[in-house]
């Protein structure tokens, strides 16, 4: 007896440790992503420095934009950004959720399958191809048969009257096309996450297509949907090329959708390289951080988002 | 008509304008392609659009030699310095998944995903242009690794989870230590996942723009030296595409064909590739 319990409590001879270099080493590769994130952040804010000293917050509420007299102030430019996305959002979000509903419908067809590599062949395109193809197709077309049409009829809306072939409602369609593949990719993927069995109940209660996808799939998806919505604001947030070759570049307030604006991106695209002196070129820099510290957190945001109903579905799965 | 009757028809017709969504989502697809061929071919039927650089308006044949080939050195250099990084980091995130530090990776690497290319461009401006004060291809490339760096991470670390853990487990039990179970056992067989992501992430990198605009700015002449200023096809597309010279425009759809045609072959051939991995993963 004493035996045993001599045995029991005797230490196990202690496990030798080999110090894992290897677990070390790539770990130590793999945290230049990290890394080179915080760098960015830290460059930026110290590029930009002259600019954040001598405008302090002002520099996010001024709407001059003024090389010669050393005046700048962001907000045309943060208006100009928030409203294309969100226009482009309103645009997308419907379609894109109906994509993501067809193409998470279990079984694999033949039409499906051409849709859905369709869909992402899309995200694929690089954006100077939107840009050059919204230049000239899409801004002339859109202004023929959307903008003059639609001012004609409810001009006397402030905001839906001038019409003008650059504009923010058009770089708000390409920022619709170029965010549909995101939108649609996660979302299939929530929907796909989906527990079965409810699905399977609402069939079984003799519920139809539609219903079990509206009542029940759509509502159980809603987190993930909303975390896709906003991954794809990231993306139309930061969009450069396209929007800057058809927004039309007019640094101010637009007076209409249907004017010309600008966004944070296409004023660096268009002006960096001819920036001189110290307070112009770091102002620039100023609206980039400015640009990427609001993406930052709209990803990290829609991250949680997407990852929450992906494990909350696991979990009930 | 009974109201059953009603809801059936009801959801067919709802079903019926989903599909009729998703083909309107296909239709810009299709505009795309068809304006990029359709404009960009006749400049690209001419044998001197892909053997010469350069002519200013009015001297004929023009080309864009010197942007095809800045476009590959800019991105060869690109995935010199981002593929073995990448992979490497991808390793980790999946054989290490447990890893506190794994998941920091993770989060960065979709962030970075997300960060606008052109604050990348900034950035390399800020690190490489202005120590050296001149443009210059490799700081081009190095914008274009960043943006590649978390491309490669991730499809890796899904091309090494996509593996079973008989296989890792058979390793270990052979008594291999734990780095040539990763690089020698693991990665192996995950290759083709991980050729499908330096593929998207090359296909990714040839087509932006913006982080090129401030680093390696473009470049009429044909150039090859990575330490000067170089030329690009999408940096082609954007500045002739907004010049006022019929013959410049025809050049960047021309441009935009190349352009186009590349990353969509790259795509495809890239999913081709993750077929066979998917195949391969089940057999094991």
């Amino acid at each position: 007896m004493a035996a045993v319990i001599e045995a029991g409590t005797t230490a196990i001879p202690p496990v030798r440790r080999v110090p894992d270099r290897f677990r070390t080493l790539i770990a130590v590769v793999a945290a230049t992503a990290p890394v080179i994130l915080v760098v960015i952040v830290v460059i930026l804010f110290q590029q930009a420095a002259p600019s954040v000293r001598h405008f302090g917050l002002s520099f996010l509420t001024g709407v001059d934009w003024n090389p010669v007299t050393d005046s700048f102030g962001a907000l045309p430019a943060i208006f100009g950004t928030v409203a294309t996305s969100f226009v482009a959002l309103a645009l997308a979000v419907p379609v894109g959720v109906a994509v993501a509903v067809v193409l998470a419908e279990q079984g694999q067809t033949t039409i499906r399958g051409i849709l859905g590599t369709g869909i992402e062949l899309l995200a694929a395109i690089p954006s100077v191809v939107y840009g050059i193809w919204a230049l000239y197709v899409l801004a002339p077309w859109s202004y023929q048969h959307l903008e003059i049409p639609i001012s004609d009829r409810f001009g006397f809306i402030g905001w839906l009257s001038q019409p003008s072939v650059r504009s923010l409602f058009t770089a708000s369609l390409v920022l619709a096309v170029m965010i549909l593949p995101t939108l649609s990719a996660i979302s299939r993927e929530v929907i796909r996450a989906v527990p079965r069995g409810l699905k399977e109940s609402a069939v079984a209660l003799g519920a139809t297509w539609w219903e079990t996808t509206w009542r029940v799939i759509l509502p159980s998806a809603r987190a993930g949907i909303f975390g896709a919505t906003i991954l794809a604001l990231g993306r139309a947030l930061g969009e450069t090329i396209a929007v800057t070759m058809v927004i039309g570049n007019r640094y101010a307030i637009p007076p209409s959708i249907f004017s010309p604006a600008y966004t944070l991106a296409s004023v660096i695209a268009n002006e960096f390289n001819e920036a001189t002196g110290t307070l112009y070129p770091a102002a620039l820099i100023e609206l980039g951080l400015v640009l990427i510290l609001v993406t930052f957190v709209v990803n990290v945001v829609a991250l949680l988002l997407v990852r929450s109903t992906a494990s909350k579905a696991s979990r009930a799965a | 008509m009974n109201r059953n009757v009603r809801r059936r028809y009801a959801s067919a017709a709802w079903l019926g304008v989903m599909y009729v969504l998703t083909v309107l989502a296909l239709i810009p697809l299709g505009l795309v392609l068809w304006f990029t061929v359709s404009k960009g071919l006749p400049p690209v039927l001419h044998i001197e659009f892909f053997t010469n650089s350069f002519r200013p308006f009015g001297v004929p044949g023009g080309g864009v030699a010197h942007a095809i080939v800045g476009t590959g050195i800019l991105v060869g250099l690109a995935s010199l310095m981002a593929i073995p990084i990448g992979i490497l980091g991808g390793v980790y995130v999946a054989e290490y998944a447990v890893d506190p530090w794994a998941s920091w990776v993770r989060l960065a690497s979709d962030v970075l995903v997300g960060t606008p290319s052109i604050a990348i461009g900034l950035f390399a401006y800020a690190v490489v242009v202005v120590p050296v004060h001149h443009f210059s291809g490799i700081a081009g490339s190095f914008a274009l690794a960043i943006l590649m760096l978390p491309i490669v991470i991730r499809t890796t670390e899904g091309a090494v989870a996509l593996i079973p853990n008989g296989l890792r487990e058979s390793g270990l039990a052979l008594g291999l230590p734990r780095w040539r179970v990763s690089l020698q056992l693991i990665l192996p067989a995950a290759t083709p996942g991980v050729i499908t992501g330096a593929l998207l992430a090359v296909a990714r990198a040839s087509g932006e723009t913006a982080p090129l605009l401030f680093t390696t700015l473009g470049n009429t002449l044909f150039r090859v030296d990575p330490t000067q200023a170089i030329q690009a096809l999408p940096l082609t597309v954007y500045q002739y595409a907004l010049l006022p010279y019929k013959s410049l425009q025809d050049q960047a759809w021309g441009a935009a064909l190349v352009l186009v045609a590349m990353v969509l072959g790259i795509n495809l051939l890239s999913r081709w590739v993750l077929r066979r991995q998917i195949r391969l993963a089940g057999q094991l």
